[in-house]
């Protein structure tokens, strides 16, 4: 049904709540439409030589379909997140139909036509067009008329159509003759056009979109299924429409809203990934238009402004930016480099001139960082780039007959392999050119050299850098106004600033480490004076981006920054460059400070800085701050415009006289008064402060736009903490940049300089009338206090410090944030409240947990926690306890918390176990595997020891029959341990731990010293050996891999629900609808308090929100998204009382899961040195003397939750209501404690967080549906089928399949099959062949059990052999394939990721981060991308061809193999914890200790012949062909732990011998 | 943090007491203060738990763990800055505190508890050895003048505070030296006076004013008192005995203990007592097991009596307590003290029927056996039996404060006889009567030391804030 254009149609009312017009819903309650987050598939055709065909087109579409799995649908199937397709401007066809519009279009590149959506009201859609005629005539262009697009839409989903836009297309001719002049006109049109219509303000606004307006290009897309676009637009199908390039794009959003203009592909690229610096990147491009001039765009440059409009996606932002480099001059691929740079800093392979290239233009633009594949085109040239880290998947092939194809994954497209001449990989932070023009592909190197090369640029660094470091050193003296100990004070100093903060990050060099999370009272709801630091909470990626690495993956950090004014952006033709002052890192030294302030001697008057006060007289009191405030800011744009270029912002003056302004709020308001008055890239803005002291707030500051900060108070402060001055200060410096690498790395930022005002963070309590004026864009949810307060902080804590208390005469404030102290902040967890849970479990007195709950529960004097504000209402009169739900069904809904033995003692962790499985809850493994003799339930009563073995066990506990210690929920987070089919096929419920809430987005290491014999068994590791848990998962780093890895599980054990455990922070609800959209079964929202073994203290502190908001947000997002039902929400985090259960599920959870409260119940009394491994009660420790003194016993724990159903069922008694499910989802029961005097909290306002979404009442608010997995499509449905003889009698089979990119996840369901028959040890190898053919999909192979062989002749995707246990894959080239396989990708990123056992053969060269986390499986390909065997904490690796960079970072154990045939490979490895040996003749390793206990000539010749074999590998063969020669070449990477580990090992044996 | 693994590697190591042949030969303390070396592996066995118990364990929330660690980095100097930060008197808490919170120990749950108090004494000991305990004397005075009725430790604890908050601050007691029951209830080889007299003088150089024979409610008036000063702390202790009413309670030799105690301590002092009651000889029967009775058997062992018998009413307790229950708080246990050590014959579940005397005189105990169940006490048939007693003292405790003080300011009573007043909020520490304030045993009863500096600390804070209308005492 084509649109007929003569029906007005009218506004329906469909959702209420949500802007009628785009499908949208507006922002409300916790809910923000900013937090949107997508993800995708993209890919391209092209005709290298530019030829045109309507076959590409073709092509692209079908490429498109092949991609539709990596999008998703929301509550409807047919409700796609939209996609679409850009390809050159087709002429005859648009001539064609012009013609019957009786336009006459000018020659090709004379005329441009613009895709439009348009409104349909019919006199918005008139004005609108107005527009367009009347701002193209101003720019002197000719329009020539409208023609509407026909369309299809008898197959859209309801919501899409309800929204749907009028589609008509736009002609204009050109006056003049130059199409690149014609081209920055159109631009410059169509940012008018859009300026225009938006000042308009029309009712139906959100309608109107712009897909394309060149004269190049144009681009066809909308809210539609991938396969649905070729069928929506018709005039894709006609003939006549040809292109030498197809570019398309199938989005995963995570939301159902309906947006037709958030699909890709934008007039420039389409993105797979995120750019995490959205914010700070948009912010410094409007800091940058006072100071923007272009000679190419002249006056036209104003009109482009505001650049980047509000509430667009990052993607859009990135091609508004990218749009205006080219306008300004740069070419498409210089332009590309400036926005998404490689990582220079760190490479050790860069030749100079490109690291001067990327060191000159990164003082122009800070990078825009993220995950990303963006393919890019302007019509002449097509090219696709990568992350400086390889974070998205992109392939792409090249056939002789001069066709490119790129894509998320291969297989999308068939060719014939004969016809192939290429298959490669974009590298990471590699570049992918094809230059139609030209008619040839330019490789990365020939590219980025040219543009390297075209300028003198390192003569222009040279010439124009200053480095702080080199500069003369200035003779400067600290002056303190008054005493150490009151300046202190007065900036807020605690006894554990010294303890916890700054002994070990001097002593060490590193910040300290806490556990047990945080029970401490919010900073708002303190009684205490707070500084405004601790208001904030750092954010961090979880599931729509990875976090990074930092200590691994450090080639890629950087925490360069320059200090001063910012070049033109545009000034490219600017012959003389502009001067730059660099430091390697942001915290100054005194005498660096003093050289800023002497910076115009230094620098012959290149730079002025001025020093501006933070400090104003004390005598004003709170009321003064405000105007000190303003006038600060004031003075630094009146410095500016005065030609000062370097501001240093300081609080030196702090006396008793002086109180000082936050150094935050200062320096956040003098940042953004800058950026908005334009002036903030004509300035450096520098922090001299006494308050900084913790990593936290250095990040704070940077994210505020301080590029570098002196904490003056802290280097006088921790004088003589060290053997001497330079050592603490180094030390600080040091620890302090770690943190920031941590910090930025979690929300997977890479750099500083991006970092630098890019504000990730969100505010608690603080209202939204200072948020908005001084941290403008800052979530803040929940209200709270304001300048009024903030400065009363200040002021009290001024007045203490100079005032006469005695307790602070000669000492700091106890503090108490980290551990309880009685003078020092309030916690949940007091003595009394620990003494009165553990007797009432104890004794089984409920009347004693009574009194426990209410020194819990009663926050009428004692503030802690946002419920402790909240007051419960009845839904109706009372009832009698009798008809409530009884306790046993209430305490289903309970789990305990993922607690990895490891963390905590085999005893407790098996106690949860049993006490959960004896009524009928959940407990968690936790990361680390479980021991298979705890899956099977005892049948008489027995004891922990007799079934584990007493040598496992220090403290007996008694089992009854019946008594299982399984964990029924098996977590699967970032390393991998343990996670094995069986172990998966055993699980009710596999949790995948996206982020934890004591530090969320890091990861962890087990030090080896806890590495026990039997953990080490359960990990597949050695013992002693440190284990490290990556901060991201290598096979999550967005939603659509998410998705992926849910399907993997799902198919590992169809039976078990899947869960994705998510922390709380603003936006998380969004996330949450992704997660769901990805099939989820089981949603977890954990609170940022939860507990931890072992965490940074600034992340238990500082990242993440209180369970309260996520929660909320969540159930909101996804009532509004109709997902709500079919999906299970558990809540966590420092989960206590019946009282916490009755809130959480008012909030919308239908589970609730507890940790710290059951440890305590163990014996836990918040020791708070789990990392230390001293607990001396024996629950977080593996020391065999301690543990005995575990007296936990699971009737206490079993106790504990009965009491807490109890409280819930009194509640609910005293509430009206008589079953659970009917508090699910209730906010409106809920309401703000009346009475609370307290001068904090007063300010606090609930609304949002009882806000319930007006969505009809069929809605579901709570779990009522299930996911649809889709698994009946799966092959292996079919293989099982097959596989019958061998699986039921152990008879051999041999089959032979055929497969495609769209069978992902083959082999999983055979496996658990085998693992739910054989456990882990299988059958016996090979027992079950199976031969295929094709392009396999993503996970092929994964959690491949032992038994089965998988031969694949064509080529694999990502993920191949993940989790393998056991299994064999050969992955071969077609014979037909004519290219050389070790110069050929044969299998994607992230293969063998988490291998266990089992072996494989990849005849070609992997991607990225091949056998990541390997712990025990053998691999032979033939090269590698970067980062390749990292972590890997076991099993065999031989690459016979080049590896990518970083090799062997964080590789413990296990031994890897490398042909290094240019000599070159050192260079590419990661030498931190290996060295590299060389491969000696068998004789000579005679008597040496070995890995695999023979010597490594055997192993690995015999690993080179097998893979000869199975895959006649032509490189295998002339190894070994010429085997002396070539061993010769090999260089053996031996981990040092793992050396270490062999040599004692062996030791201890031979001492057992003797 | 002490050491990390400290409480792993490293024992409990007790005081070392003098041989008891020595020590019954004199008054002296006996109990010998650890080194600085002890001391150190003492600390070291801190593990400065999350939560320290140990802190709420003491009543008057000294920083424990902090002062543990300074001392295991031998910074005696801080450490008694800690120490000081929240008790008036570490001297007095180091030797006579029964230390709940050792029993409040982390350690104690599983192991024996970290030697908190030895730890104490060995820092207050240093400190006073080093000069470093100094009058802290305010310059800026407020004006205000303010009363304390008694000079136990809940009086002293008040007076100091006060007068660092720059009040004026005047001491009545109605002995002769000042002290109350630390004075004349504790025998000197538990706690010599000296340590009193060295406070006081710390005091007086404060500004504190002691005025001693001022008998308030005898030879003082209370209304005088309230005239004349802007607050009044009474903190007259809960010196009213228990009695024992049998027959023949009326006889000589028997006494209530601080009947013995207290001239003792006054002999010690080098006053002359003429009509001292001394057990020299004697068969001597002490009637209370608690620490009254055990300094009665101390005494009496000096005095080298012929026998000593110690009875308790309640059963014996346990020689462990089942700490998954008690701990953190103060368990009922089996306890010998150094005076049993001294030697005494101990018995439980007695009760007294009848005191048999001879001329007036005591000569024997008539008593029997009971037994406990549910709380409730019966006589067990045919336990009777008679023990041989010259003197007998009644060491029950004490019941209540003496009324005629508290009815002589009028304040109103609680249900046992103290006088009333809340310890949190606005009105902490205030009696029913404007201004007038009370703190320690004569508020909550009796109880330890450490309580009545507790409370002593408290209520000069509320006293300080009912001043001024704030405070930045701690409390």
């Amino acid at each position: 049904m084509a649109t007929d254009l003569s029906n007005t149609i009218g506004f329906e009312n469909s959702n209420v709540g949500s802007d009628v017009y785009s499908g949208q819903p507006v922002e409300q309650g916790l809910y923000s439409p900013s937090n949107e987050r997508d993800a995708c598939g993209v890919g391209f055709v092209a005709h290298i030589k530019g030829v045109k065909s309507h076959k590409i087109v073709q092509q692209g579409l079908e490429l498109l379909t092949n991609l539709t799995h990596r999008g998703a649908t929301g509550y409807d199937p047919k409700l796609g997140d939209g996609a679409g397709l850009l390809m050159q401007m087709p002429d005859a066809f648009m001539r064609k139909e012009a013609a019957k519009l009786n336009i006459n279009l000018p020659v090709a590149g004379q005329y441009a036509v613009g895709n439009v959506f348009l409104p349909k009201e019919i006199n918005n859609r008139a004005a609108c067009e107005a527009i367009f005629s009347k701002i193209i005539a101003e720019e002197n262009q000719t329009f020539l008329g409208w023609r509407n697009v026909p369309v299809d839409n008898s197959n859209i989903a309801q919501a899409a159509r309800d929204v749907e836009p009028i589609m008509r297309q736009v002609f204009i001719a050109s006056t003049g003759t130059d199409q690149n002049v014609f081209e920055r006109k159109l631009f410059v049109i169509r940012k008018r056009i859009e300026h225009a219509v938006r000042a308009l303000n029309l009712q139906d606004k959100a309608a109107f979109y712009m897909p394309s307006l060149s004269s190049r290009t144009i681009v066809y897309k909308g809210m539609l299924l991938a396969n649905e676009v070729g069928v929506y637009y018709t005039d894709l199908n006609d003939e006549s429409i040809v292109s030498a390039l197809a570019l398309v794009h199938q989005r995963f959003s995570t939301n159902t809203f309906p947006a037709w203009d958030l699909a890709h592909p934008f007039r420039m690229i389409a993105h797979n990934g995120e750019i995490n610096t959205v914010q700070g990147n948009v912010n410094w491009m409007a800091a940058r238009h006072e100071a923007m001039r272009s000679t190419l765009l002249g006056a036209d440059l104003e009109k482009l402004w505001p650049l980047i409009a509000d509430g667009q996606s990052d993607s859009a932002c990135f091609d508004n930016c990218l749009e205006l480099l080219v306008a300004g001059g740069y070419s498409l691929p210089h332009a590309m480099m400036m926005l998404i740079p490689e990582a220079w800093g760190n490479n050790p392979l860069m030749d100079e001139d490109r690291r001067a290239f990327y060191e000159y233009h990164a003082a122009l633009m800070e990078p825009w960082d993220g995950p990303a594949a963006v393919a890019f085109t302007d019509g002449r040239m097509i090219g696709a780039t990568l992350d400086r880290n390889g974070l998205r998947p992109a392939r792409y092939l090249v056939t002789e007959d001069d066709i490119v194809m790129m894509a998320s994954e291969m297989g999308v497209l068939t060719f014939p392999q004969e016809k192939i001449v290429k298959k490669w990989r974009l590298q990471p932070g590699k570049m992918l050119l094809i230059d139609m023009e030209q008619g040839r592909i330019i490789d990365d190197a020939e590219v980025k050299n040219a543009l390297a090369t075209a300028k003198p640029y390192k003569q222009w660094i040279e010439k124009s850098r200053y480095f702080l470091s080199d500069m003369p050193k200035v003779d400067g003296q600290l002056e303190m106004a008054a005493d150490l100990l009151d300046l202190q004070q007065a900036f807020g100093y605690t006894q554990e600033d010294i303890k916890f903060v700054l002994q070990p990050m001097v002593q060490n060099g590193e910040e300290g480490s806490g556990s047990m999370g945080n029970d401490a009272a919010l900073p708002v709801l303190s009684a205490k004076p707070k500084v405004l630091y601790n208001y904030f909470k750092q954010l961090f990626a979880q599931v729509t981006n990875p976090p990074i690495d930092p200590i691994r993956e450090e080639l890629v950090m950087s925490l360069v920054t320059f200090i001063g004014p910012k070049p033109n952006l545009l000034g490219l033709d600017e012959s003389t460059p502009p001067m730059r002052l660099e430091a390697s890192q942001p915290v100054l030294m005194l005498d660096e400070l003093d050289q800023l302030k002497a910076i115009a001697t230094l620098t012959q008057n290149q730079y002025k800085s001025l020093v501006l006060d933070m400090t104003y007289p004390a005598n004003q009191g709170k009321a003064g701050m405000a105007a000190a405030v303003a006038s600060i800011t004031k003075a630094a744009s009146d410095a500016v415009q005065n030609g000062f270029n370097i501001l240093i912002l300081s609080d030196r003056n702090v006396s008793e006289s002086r109180v000082a302004i936050p150094a935050l709020l200062a320096c956040s308001a003098t940042h953004e008064h800058l950026v908005k008055a334009g002036l903030r890239t004509s300035t450096g803005l520098v922090v001299d402060t006494g308050s900084a002291r913790e990593v936290h707030h250095f990040a704070l500051l940077a994210g505020y736009g301080a590029e570098a900060v002196c904490p003056w108070l802290t280097f006088e402060t921790i004088k003589g903490m060290a053997a001497d001055n330079y050592t603490a200060n180094k030390n600080f410096v040091k620890a302090i940049s770690k943190g920031l690498y941590k910090v930025m790395s979690k929300m997977g930022i890479s750099t500083y300089q991006s970092y630098c005002g890019a504000q990730i963070f969100e505010a608690i309590g603080l209202n939204s009338e200072f948020v908005e004026k001084y941290f403008t864009g800052t979530a803040s949810q929940i209200e709270g206090i304001g300048l009024q307060h903030v400065a009363e902080e200040s002021v009290r804590l001024h007045a203490a410090a100079f005032g006469a208390d005695p307790v602070l005469v000669n000492q700091l404030d106890a503090g108490g944030e980290y551990a309880f102290r009685v003078r020092g902040e309030e916690h949940t967890w007091t003595p009394d409240s620990i003494a009165k849970l553990q007797n009432a479990t104890r004794t089984g007195k409920y009347e004693t947990y009574k009194e426990y709950a209410k020194l819990i529960n009663d926050q009428s004097r004692r503030h802690m926690t946002l419920r402790g504000l909240f007051e419960i209402k009845p839904a109706g009169v009372a009832i009698p306890l009798d008809q409530v739900e009884p306790a046993k069904e209430i305490v289903k809904r309970f789990a305990t918390g993922a607690m990895s033995l490891g963390s905590i003692s085999t005893e407790a962790h098996a106690t949860l176990a049993i006490a959960m499985n004896r009524i009928g809850g959940k407990s968690n493994t936790g990361e680390g595997g479980e021991d298979a003799k705890r899956f099977i339930p005892v049948a008489n009563a027995t004891s922990m020891a007799a079934v584990l073995g007493s040598k496992l066990i220090e403290k007996d506990i008694a089992l009854q029959a019946g008594d299982s210690m399984r964990s029924s929920i098996k977590q699967v987070a970032s390393g991998r341990f343990g996670v094995t089919a069986e172990y998966l096929a055993n699980a009710d419920q596999i949790q995948i731990k996206m982020a934890q809430g004591a530090k969320p987005g890091e990861g962890g290491q087990l030090p080896g010293h806890k590495v026990s014999e039997y953990i080490a068994k359960l990990r597949f590791s050695v013992p002693g050996v440190g284990l490290i848990s990556p901060p991201p998962h290598h096979d999550i780093y967005s939603i659509e891999d998410l998705a992926q890895l849910i399907h993997d599980l799902k198919n590992a054990n169809p039976k078990a629900s899947i869960s994705v455990k998510l922390v709380s922070e603003t936006g998380v609800g969004t996330v949450a609808a992704g997660v769901a959209k990805a099939k989820s079964d089981h949603i977890v929202i954990a609170g940022h308090d939860g507990g931890t073994g072992a965490s940074p203290i600034s992340s238990i502190k500082h990242a993440g929100t209180p369970w309260e908001l996520g929660l909320s947000e969540t159930q909101q997002t996804l009532v509004l998204n109709q997902l709500r039902g079919r999906v299970i929400v558990q809540v966590d985090g420092q989960m206590k009382t019946g009282r916490d259960v009755v809130i959480g599920a008012l909030l919308g959870a239908d589970e609730f899961g507890f940790a710290t409260a059951p440890l305590v119940v163990e014996g836990c009394i918040m020791m708070r040195k789990c990392h230390l491994n001293t607990c001396p009660v024996g629950v977080a420790t593996q020391d065999p003397e301690l543990r005995k003194r575990f007296t936990g016993q699971p009737e206490h724990v079993v106790n504990y939750f009965f009491f807490v159903a109890e409280e819930v069922r009194e509640l609910m008694a005293s509430m009206g209501i008589a079953k659970f499910d009917d508090l699910i989802g209730r906010p409106e029961l809920l309401d703000m404690q009346a009475g609370i005097e307290h001068w904090k909290i007063n300010g606090l306002d609930f609304s949002k967080v009882f806000h319930q979404p007006d969505m009809p009442a069929s809605v579901s608010r709570k779990n009522n549906d299930v996911q649809d997995h889709g698994l009946v499509n799966a092959l292996d449905n079919k293989l099982v089928e097959l596989a019958k003889p061998a699986l039921e009698k152990g008879e051999k089979v041999v089959l032979d399949i055929p497969i495609t990119n769209t069978n992902r996840t083959v082999g999983t369901m055979l496996s658990n099959q085998i693992a739910t028959r054989y456990g882990n040890a299988g059958l016996p190898n090979d027992t079950i062949h199976v031969n295929f053919t094709g392009t396999s999909g993503q996970s092929f192979a994964a959690f491949l059990a032992k038994g089965i062989t998988f031969d694949l002749t064509g080529e694999g995707n990502d993920y191949v052999g993940k989790g393998m246990c056991g299994g064999r894959i050969v992955i071969k080239p077609p014979k037909t394939f004519r290219g050389i396989a070790h110069e050929n990708i044969i299998v994607g990123n992230t293969v063998m990721f988490g291998a266990t056992t089992g072996e494989s053969y990849f005849s070609g060269v992997a991607g990225e981060r091949f056998c990541v986390r390997n712990s025990g499986a053998t691999a032979v390909v033939e090269g590698v991308g970067n980062h390749g065997c990292e972590y890997m904490t076991g099993g065999t690796v031989v690459v016979l061809g080049v590896t990518g960079l970083n090799f062997a970072a964080g590789m413990s154990g296990g031994v890897a193999y490398v042909y290094d045939e240019d000599g070159m490979f050192a260079k590419r490895c990661n030498m931190g914890m290996v060295a590299l040996e060389k491969v000696e003749a068998a004789e000579a390793d005679v008597g040496k200790v070995l890995h695999l206990n023979q010597p490594d000539e055997v192993t690995l010749k015999t690993l080179i012949e097998n893979h000869a074999n199975y895959t006649s590998s032509v490189r295998a063969k002339s190894l070994l062909e010429n085997w002396t020669v070539s061993r010769a070449k090999f260089v053996k990477v031996m981990p040092n732990e793992y050396k270490r580990a062999l040599t004692e090992l062996a030791a201890a044996a031979s001492k057992e011998v003797a | 943090m002490g050491k990390v693994t400290g409480f792993m590697e490293f024992d409990r190591l007790s005081e070392a007491n003098l041989p008891v042949v020595e020590r019954v030969k004199n008054y002296k303390e006996f109990v010998l203060h650890l080194t600085d070396d002890q001391a150190k592996v003492q600390g070291a066995r801190c593990m400065d738990c999350g939560i320290p118990f140990c802190t709420t364990g003491c009543p008057i929330n000294n920083i424990i763990p902090d002062w543990n660690d300074l001392v295991y980095h031998q910074n005696w100097r801080s450490a008694i800055d800690v120490l000081h930060s929240t008790n008036n008197f570490p001297e007095f808490t180091g030797r006579i505190c029964p230390a709940p919170c050792e029993a409040a120990c982390t350690l104690n749950i599983n192991d024996d508890a970290v030697g908190i108090k030895s730890i104490e004494h060995a820092i207050i000991d240093k400190a006073w050895e080093n000069g470093w305990v100094q009058p802290q004397i305010n310059p800026n005075k407020t004006g205000k003048k303010i009363a304390i009725v008694g000079s136990g430790p809940a009086g002293l604890a008040a007076a100091q505070q006060l007068a660092r908050a720059g009040h004026s601050v005047v001491v009545f007691e109605k002995n002769s030296r000042i002290g109350g029951l630390l004075r004349y209830g504790i025998p000197d080889f538990k706690f010599e006076k000296s340590h009193i007299d060295r406070r006081m003088a710390q005091m007086q150089a404060e500004g504190v004013e002691f005025k001693v024979n001022q008998h308030v409610g005898e030879n003082v008036s209370a209304d005088d008192l309230v005239k004349s000063y802007d607050a009044v702390i009474l903190a007259g202790g809960a010196e009213l005995p228990r009695d024992l009413p049998v027959p023949g309670r009326e006889l000589d030799g028997v006494y209530f203990a601080m009947d013995f105690l207290t001239p003792q301590n006054r002999v010690v002092a080098g006053d002359l007592i003429p009509n001292q009651i001394r057990a020299t000889g004697k068969h001597v029967v002490v009637i209370g097991g608690g620490d009254t009775g055990s300094d009665c058997v101390g005494t009496s062992n000096r005095h080298g009596a012929a026998s000593i018998t110690q009875f308790e009413l309640m059963p014996q307790p346990p020689e462990k307590e089942n700490k998954a229950l008690v701990w953190p708080n103060w368990p009922l246990k089996m306890r010998t003290s150094s005076s049993h050590e001294e030697g005494a014959n101990r018995d439980w579940s007695i009760t007294t029927k009848e005191l048999i005397g001879e001329n007036g005189k005591v000569v024997a105990l008539k008593g029997a056996r009971v037994e406990w169940k549910d709380g409730k006490m019966t006589e067990i048939a045919g336990s009777e039996f008679t023990i041989k007693a010259d003197l007998v003292f009644l060491a029950m405790g004490f019941v209540s404060p003496i009324q005629k003080l508290l009815n002589a300011f009028g304040v109103e009573k609680d249900n046992r006889g103290n006088a009333k007043a809340e310890t949190e909020g606005a009105t902490s520490y205030q009696t029913s009567k404007a201004k007038i304030f009370a703190a320690g045993d004569v508020r909550r009863g009796q109880s330890l030391v450490v309580w009545a500096i507790r409370e002593g600390r408290q209520a000069a804070r509320a006293v300080d804030e009912f001043l001024m209308g704030s405070s930045v005492l701690p409390r």
